[in-house]
């Protein structure tokens, strides 16, 4: 069957819209298109993750994907760099066909992806993860640090992606991380980029910086595939933007001729509110205090430094600040994953300083964690199980003499899944790792919203997420606060934390150097605070 | 054709037996090469296991050891413990058994319970100790429990060669009091007039009366059960697996994931040493002064390999195993052919059911070929 599409001339599907017409026009002979993808599909089991999909993604341009979570971005990009096998379609690189196996074929023509999931060594340096395969030697093949360390810091600063190459992979921010991986791709040399959610945990400023660097690289004559949820970026970045739902193409626009509203409308199918609808807060007691507290990190640098701060039942505390100020040290002290140098931590009267995970969930915290492969969920786990791997405890998914039943917690768990729109629907047996980013971040945003904890510590809750799932999500959060009890969140950006925040804290250089109500001051303010700028 | 095949290997069922029936042609070309018939080879193989239910039986009484030390293997690796130190876990089980079994006289039925959670206790704490080890000072369980393997096997010939229990004359314990057996005929009825009777009347009985069929087979079904009920139905087997499979997100989760570490040591030792002390009750009796470890735990991680880590499968892993020892006893002897080729065909079926995970990626590899 594939047979028959590799005969078709190429303008009988190219010009399939107007937008296509658009991209023809003047050109012709070698093909202007950098990437093609003709009539792709790729079903996993039943579900039909791509359904005749068309891509084509011309020269020297930046070129987004958009669509909901689980609509077949990752896949269909897995496909172009050879991790996924195609069921059906044909590929061209540069107007030739191809066939390709895997991600070496993939580099060899010219073909580089950042994953939406970092795939680095965790004990490596950072300099070392990047060269990796590479590796600039002295003679008898000694490894010449030196050189090697100079040499990525300054091709970090040339794409603006500074990082210091002999930091260890498990010693930085999953921000930094990210870095490494766009700056691991650029270095194999790939003309065609592709970027899967790069920007998730970026900060503004790095965002902006990125989007630099991609107008730098296309002006070079490279081509940039971006996957990406957030929509302000696909408007400051992209020339062309196509839609995915549900496996299929909606459309392919020009990204001038179109708003950010109709973007959302044309992925989700609906109309979608970008901002969340809430009350004032009425905040009560203090649930958590939080007393000049020091933390240190792996490396003996004090990372969160005689920091105080407070947070009262029936409020959303947002701690703004710039990825690296703190904020992992301080949730991992809250959490029980991180000794304190000194200082306390009080929530609902005890003490849990220095304490373990469980004296931190005793309390009446459950936590949101940054790192969702890593804390979050148990990738080899059923989506079920990932469900109740905080109540599994709870009598609710008992049968018989205490045992656990299965029958129970597999309805619990589809019951949630219909709730929180997770898909695929009816996924509860099947395995977490098999679900796309957003739909991993829905089943912890599940698990943890449904224990209704006293105190919700939410890092980066709606990471990945579709804005579909985020204005889900983040009524949800709203929700819990108007129910008396608490949100900390902590989010680099800006957007979020003045959708839902009703009191923002300026966290900077490990200290809370701000105390702010969002209804007086604006965006730039907080961003110069983050900066490290005064009142 | 080449559609069915590609669909077969994806299957991890069909993917075991494809995995089966290439280490039995790594088998016959072995064989092949160190000049034997592989066709005579392989009749007798079948023929040595199944030629009388006597044989079949022999093949159940030898799986029992190796089927525990496998499923002591799986439990733990399904924890995330490599628990290579079921050897010496064994080796305690024995010499608690060779030395409870003499030493401690006490009515029948009640003695083997006393030495069965005895020895699960003993193999369980000994494990425990590589748990602890890696708890408080981060030493990595395979290190310690190798180094634990040799304690264990310098410990029985250590307790052999006291003047207080060796036997005169002899490399071995004294035999343990028949309260402690737990065959379900004596070796001794075999030969009595009774016994003929017995068997001359009911001649079906000839598998269990002449071989060491006993509880101990009942025991180790028990055991299995009880595993796969723990790991599936059971909160802490819950924790235990997600702790097995992330521990960092089975940490956030607030279990107790240090616990957990010594209890999955504690029952998979003990399900090691309760073979071997069941082992002492139903063939041995006695425990004797070795060169070098009878490998029983090191068999175990061979069955689980090929169990994929799964209780039940272990049952089967362990018969296949065994059968392939005994009926590989068989071309030896009749065909003159060394222990080592039948080791090497052992060993190359153990590797490429080892390679059987890596049979669906494959066949995705073919597929894209098309
Ligand atoms: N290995 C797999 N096995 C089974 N199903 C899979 C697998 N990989 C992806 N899927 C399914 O295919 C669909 C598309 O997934 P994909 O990762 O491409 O989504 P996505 O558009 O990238 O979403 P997100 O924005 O959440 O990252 C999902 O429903 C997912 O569950
Ligand atoms: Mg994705």
């Amino acid at each position: 069957m594939e047979q028959d599409t590799r005969t078709l001339p190429d303008e009988t599907r190219g010009n399939e819209n107007e937008t296509a017409d658009a991209l023809n026009k003047g050109q012709g002979g070698v093909s202007d298109y950098a990437v093609e993808m003709y009539d792709i599909s790729k079903s996993f089991g039943p579900l039909k993750a791509l359904d005749h999909v068309d891509l084509a993604v011309r020269k020297g341009t930046i070129h987004a994907l958009l669509g909901e979570n689980g609509a077949g971005k990752s896949t269909l990009m897995k496909i172009l760099y050879g991790l996924y096998s195609k069921d059906a379609g044909e590929i061209r690189i540069m107007g030739e066909p191809c066939d390709i196996k895997n991600p070496k074929q993939a580099i060899t023509h010219g073909i580089g992806m950042v994953h939406q999931h970092f795939m680095l060594v965790e004990n490596m340096t950072i300099a070392e993860n990047i060269v990796l395969g590479s590796e600039v030697t002295k003679s008898l093949g000694r490894l010449d640090r030196e050189r090697m360390n100079r040499t990525i810091r300054e091709f970090g600063e040339q794409y603006g992606l500074e990082v210091d190459p002999r930091q260890v992979i498990m010693d930085v921010s999953v921000a930094t991380q990210q870095r490494v991986e766009i700056l691991k791709a650029l270095y194999r040399g790939a003309d065609i980029l592709i970027l899967d959610e790069p920007t998730a945990v970026l900060t503004p400023q790095e965002i902006d910086n990125l989007i630099v660097t991609m107008h730098r690289l296309v002006e070079g004559g490279k081509t940039v595939i971006i996957i990406t949820h957030k929509l302000k970026e696909i408007m400051a970045s992209s020339e062309y933007c196509t839609i995915i739902r549900r496996g299929k193409v909606v459309d392919t626009v020009r990204v001038q001729d179109v708003t950010e509203k109709d973007l959302a409308s044309m992925m989700v199918g609906r109309e979608v509110m970008l901002t969340t609808e809430k009350d004032k807060a009425s905040p009560g007691e203090v649930i958590m205090e939080i007393n000049d507290l020091t933390v240190k990190d792996n490396r003996g640098i004090e990372k969160v430094k005689n920091l105080s701060l407070h947070i009262r039942r029936g409020e959303i505390l947002a701690i703004a600040g710039v990825d690296g100020n703190g904020q992992t040290e301080l949730i991992e002290a809250i959490t029980g994953l991180r000794k304190s140098e000194q200082g306390e931590i009080i929530v609902n009267g005890q003490h849990i300083e220095n304490g373990l995970p469980l004296d931190s969930h005793k309390s009446g915290i459950r936590t949101i964690h940054e790192d969702r492969h890593k804390r979050g969920l148990v990738l080899d786990f059923q989506v079920g199980e990932n469900l109740i791997l905080e109540s599994y405890k709870e009598k609710r998914f008992q049968g018989r003499c205490g045992l656990l039943s299965w029958k129970k917690i597999n309805d619990y768990a589809n019951r949630q899944i219909d709730k929180y729109d997770i898909r695929p629907a009816g996924s509860a047996l099947q395995r977490a790792k098999e679900l796309s980013g957003g739909n991993q971040q829905k089943v912890i945003v599940a698990r943890t919203v449904e224990q209704e904890p006293d105190l919700l510590l939410a890092c980066q809750p709606t990471r990945g997420l579709d804005v579909g799932a985020i204005e889900y999500v983040r009524q949800a959060l709203v929700q819990q606060r108007d129910q008396g009890r608490a949100v900390l969140l902590i989010s680099y950006e800006l957007d979020e934390v003045f959708d839902i925040a009703d009191r923002i804290n300026v966290v900077y250089n490990g200290q809370i150097v701000a105390d702010l109500d969002p209804q007086t001051t604006d965006e730039q303010a907080v961003g110069l605070l983050m900066a490290g700028g005064s009142q | 054709m080449r559609k069915f095949v590609i669909q077969a290997l994806k299957k991890p069922f069909t993917a075991v037996m494809i995995a089966i029936l290439i280490g039995f042609l790594v088998g016959a070309v072995t064989l092949a090469l160190g000049g034997f018939d592989p066709g005579r080879g392989y009749s007798l193989l079948i023929t040595g296991v199944t030629s009388n239910t006597r044989r079949m039986a022999q093949v159940l009484v030898n799986a029992v050891p190796i089927i525990m030390t496998g499923l002591a293997v799986s439990f733990a690796v399904r924890t995330g413990m490599f628990n290579i130190g079921a050897d010496g876990q064994f080796i305690m089980g024995q010499v608690t058994g060779a030395i409870l079994g003499y030493y401690v006289p006490m009515p029948a039925i009640i003695h083997p319970l006393f030495i069965m959670v005895c020895a699960f206790v003993v193999g369980g704490l000994y494990a425990s100790f590589a748990a602890y080890l890696k708890n408080r000072f981060g030493i990595h369980e395979v290190i310690s429990s190798i180094m634990l393997n040799w304690n264990a096997y310098y410990f029985m010939n250590f307790i052999v060669n006291m003047k207080s229990v060796k036997v005169p004359g002899s490399q071995h314990s004294p035999e343990i009091f028949d309260t402690a057996k737990i065959t379900f005929f004596s070796r001794e009825f075999r030969t009595t007039a009774e016994g003929e009777a017995l068997l001359a009347k009911h001649p079906w009985l000839e598998s269990v009366v002449r071989t060491d069929a006993g509880y101990a087979i009942l025991v180790m079904i028990a055991v299995t059960l009880l595993l796969w009920v723990i790991l599936k139905y059971t909160r802490i087997g819950f924790e235990l697996r997600a702790v097995g499979y992330n521990y960092h997100a089975a940490e956030f989760a607030a279990m107790p994931v240090k616990r957990n570490a010594l209890l999955s040591m504690f029952i998979s030792g003990g399900t090691a040493a309760l073979g071997g002390a069941m082992l002492v009750m139903s063939t041995s009796y006695f425990i004797t002064m070795l060169g070098a470890t009878e490998g029983y735990g090191w068999d175990g991680i061979s069955v689980a390999l090929i169990a994929g880590n799964h209780p039940i499968g272990c049952i089967f892993a362990g018969l296949l195993y065994s059968a392939l020892k005994l009926g590989g006893t068989e071309i030896q002897s009749r065909m003159g052919a060394p222990t080592e080729i039948i080791n090497i065909m052992i060993g190359a079926l153990v590797l490429c059911i080892a390679f059987a995970p890596a049979l669906p990626r494959l066949a995705e590899r073919l597929e894209r070929k098309e």
